[in-house]
């Protein structure tokens, strides 16, 4: 005797109950407290707040450890937190050639104003796992403290005196929000950065590396790398001048990209641009190949049908967010459309007679 | 209900943004309304665009019923009750005529809605022709132009090789003779009650859309002259309380290919018993 399915409710209780269980594991092991989780997994913490669009180590520490260590999942905690929290206004542009760098790379020159500082990366690491860690975590101090830091201009503005780079003038029209404002196409540049600076770094990685293997191919020399703190400042209108309310570091990625010249343009370099929340450099020089590549229409490139010249396929798919809710529905209940399909099916067979059999027959009664 | 959020979870401004959406969806009806979906504390994919449209829609008067599949016991709705009862604090209900806003995901309520409630559906894809042209630019301009004729040689050629047109739910519809809609997956049993007294909404969160049915709006479901709409279910009784007129879950009973037929709207199936209907396979029946 078939009894309707009751207790949906008793059964996403115990779920959670088992979750948060299971979310601590063994018992026996100390817990790991979310400062832990923000000093020494900080690239996990950069990645949730580059990607959940929300500068706060503590929370995405917090996010990171409540979802077992899923990153897309903490992002998603943060982003539903991120929604629910009042606007007060807009910072200035935060000035990227004032910033304190603790990092910057430029492979296009040997040496330049303000040097090549190459911080803390795997780069040249060997990737051998170090046992040491395993047993004792007991980490060597660096040898000496920084030198004093001096200015760090952009090196794409060296290039820029000769004429060589296309001009980038700055421009002070108010960005869209794509918080705020639903996505339209066609997408204008700053709303395309603002896309790909939240968009899943998987996703922009394998865009930006389809690029160099030849789909819209437009070779990128790294002009620069440069990683650190930077001040933000708004305008406080009851005081008539900006103060700075708080530090952000970030990573930021100018590409100088070869280019032959089109109708419309002479020949010189151009540019493409990732900026990043926290120290997350393969998603800021993956969000430059990929600006680069959406940028074929205003420098009247072809379009060779490329998946990252094209702005609706990037922008649409770019979210992880919006990806992993639309792919993992397909968990939920689908009884009723699939019961429409059934007897669909059934009658398409019927009249095709391909349930000739008895028992094909007797099974599509 | 929790202090911690604003009454229904969304702050005011944006629930003002929600409600401009749907007033220009329902004075044009069937038109995909672009709107600022916010991220919700659930998936996308899990109705998100639903729960911002009630959110917007609700006062603290209503009271609200929560369907997935036509049932109010599967997880996703009970989740999404418990949502509303936590952050709205508003009265919930099982009973469809009981209920002034009903959200749903998949079904359209059995029993005829009045014209003091409201029906939100949870959309997954609310263009109708994004199968056949993926390019959001292009479809935009084809409704514009009222350009559908990519989507009748879609049906034509569902005839031309299965002799029948090869869609079961999300049917698509016209609406008022103008715009072609996606009345979201609900089996095409379900479209001829589109035609009703209750206002419906559709929020597609992920995709941002808000489109609307004002009461008694013209929906038309695609078909041709000779092949004319076929609203089909399985042509058996509910097997718990006898009802013809519904449909129907298959639901296995063993591993014998044994199965019964029940009706997916657990709210009508249990009235119907309450008022002692009894089907072939009910308890207390021979």
């Amino acid at each position: 005797m078939y009894v309707a399915v009751k207790g949906g409710e008793r059964a996403i209780d115990n779920a959670h109950a088992w979750l948060a269980e299971e979310r601590r594991g063994d018992a026996g092991v100390t817990e790991l407290s979310t400062e832990q989780i923000r000093e020494q997994l900080a690239l996990a913490v950069n990645r949730v707040m580059a990607e959940g669009s929300l500068y706060d180590p503590d929370l995405a520490a917090l996010a990171i450890k409540q979802a077992r260590g899923d990153l897309i999942e903490a992002v998603f905690l943060i982003r539903a937190y991120r929604t629910t929290l009042p606007r007060f206004g807009h910072a200035r542009p935060v000035d990227t050639a004032a910033m304190r760098c603790e990092r910057r790379i430029s492979a296009t020159f040997k040496d330049l104003p303000g040097g090549q500082v190459l911080g803390p990366t795997f780069d040249y690491t060997h990737r051998l796992l170090d046992f040491k860690l395993a047993a004792d975590g007991e980490a060597p101090r660096m040898p000496a403290p920084p030198a004093e830091s001096q200015p760090v201009p952009h090196v794409t503005g060296f290039l820029n005196r000769e004429g060589l780079i296309e001009e980038a003038a700055p421009d002070d029209t108010p960005p869209p929000d794509l918080t705020r404002e639903p996505l339209e196409m066609p997408a204008s540049r700053p709303l395309r950065l603002q896309s790909l600076t939240r968009a899943d770094e998987g996703f922009t990685l394998a865009l930006a590396y389809s690029t160099q293997r030849g789909y819209a191919r437009n070779h990128a020399f790294v002009g620069e790398l440069r990683i650190g703190a930077v001040a933000v400042e708004m305008d406080i209108p009851e005081l008539g001048f900006a103060i700075e309310i708080g530090e952000v570091t970030l990573t930021e990625c100018e590409t100088v990209n070869q280019f032959k010249g089109s109708k419309t343009e002479p020949p010189q370099f151009t540019r493409g641009y990732g900026l990043v929340f926290g120290q997350s450099e393969r998603k800021s020089i993956s969000m430059a190949l990929v600006d680069r590549a959406l940028r074929w229409e205003e420098l009247g490139e072809d379009f060779t049908g490329a998946p990252a010249q094209d702005t609706e396929f990037v922008l649409y798919h770019a979210d992880n967010i919006q990806a992993t809710g639309f792919l993992e529905h397909i968990k939920l209940p689908h009884y009723v459309d699939f019961q429409s399909e059934l007897e669909l099916v059934r009658k398409l067979r019927r009249e095709a007679g391909a349930g000739d059999t008895p028992e094909q027959m007797e099974a599509a009664e | 209900m929790s202090d911690d959020y604003n009454f229904a979870y969304l702050d005011e401004q944006t629930k003002r943004m929600i409600r401009r959406a749907i007033l220009k969806a329902l004075a044009v009806p069937g038109y995909q309304v672009p709107f600022a979906s916010r991220e919700m504390p659930m998936p996308y994919g899990w109705g998100t665009g639903g729960v911002q449209v009630t959110a917007a829609t609700l006062t603290p008067d209503d009271r609200l019923k929560v369907i997935d599949q036509g049932a109010d016991d599967t997880t996703n709705a009970v989740s999404i009750r418990k949502f509303f009862e936590r952050t709205a604090g508003v009265e919930v209900v099982t009973s469809t005529s009981e209920a002034s806003i009903i959200q749903t995901r998949h079904r359209i309520p059995e029993e005829p809605l009045s014209d003091d409630q409201i029906l939100v559906y949870q959309v997954p894809i609310p263009e109708p022709l994004r199968f056949l042209e993926p390019r959001e630019s292009e479809t935009r301009k084809m409704h514009a132009l009222e350009e559908y004729g990519l989507m009748h040689v879609k049906l034509y050629e569902d005839i031309a090789r299965h002799g029948h047109i090869a869609t079961a739910y999300a049917y698509p519809v016209k609406v008022e003779g103008r715009y072609v809609m996606d009345p979201s997956p609900i089996p095409k049993f379900d479209n001829p009650k589109m035609e009703m007294a209750a206002i419906q909404l559709f929020g597609a969160g992920r995709e941002q859309r808000i489109y609307a049915l004002p009461p008694w709006t013209r929906v038309v479901s695609l078909d041709f002259e000779d092949h004319p709409f076929d609203p089909s279910k399985a042509e058996h009784p509910c097997a718990l309380c006898g009802a013809a007129d519904s449909y129907l879950d298959e639901v296995i009973t063993d591993d014998q290919g044994g199965r019964m037929f029940v009706c997916s709207d657990t709210d009508y199936c249990e009235s119907r018993r309450a008022a002692g209907h009894r089907g072939e396979l009910a308890e207390d029946a021979a």
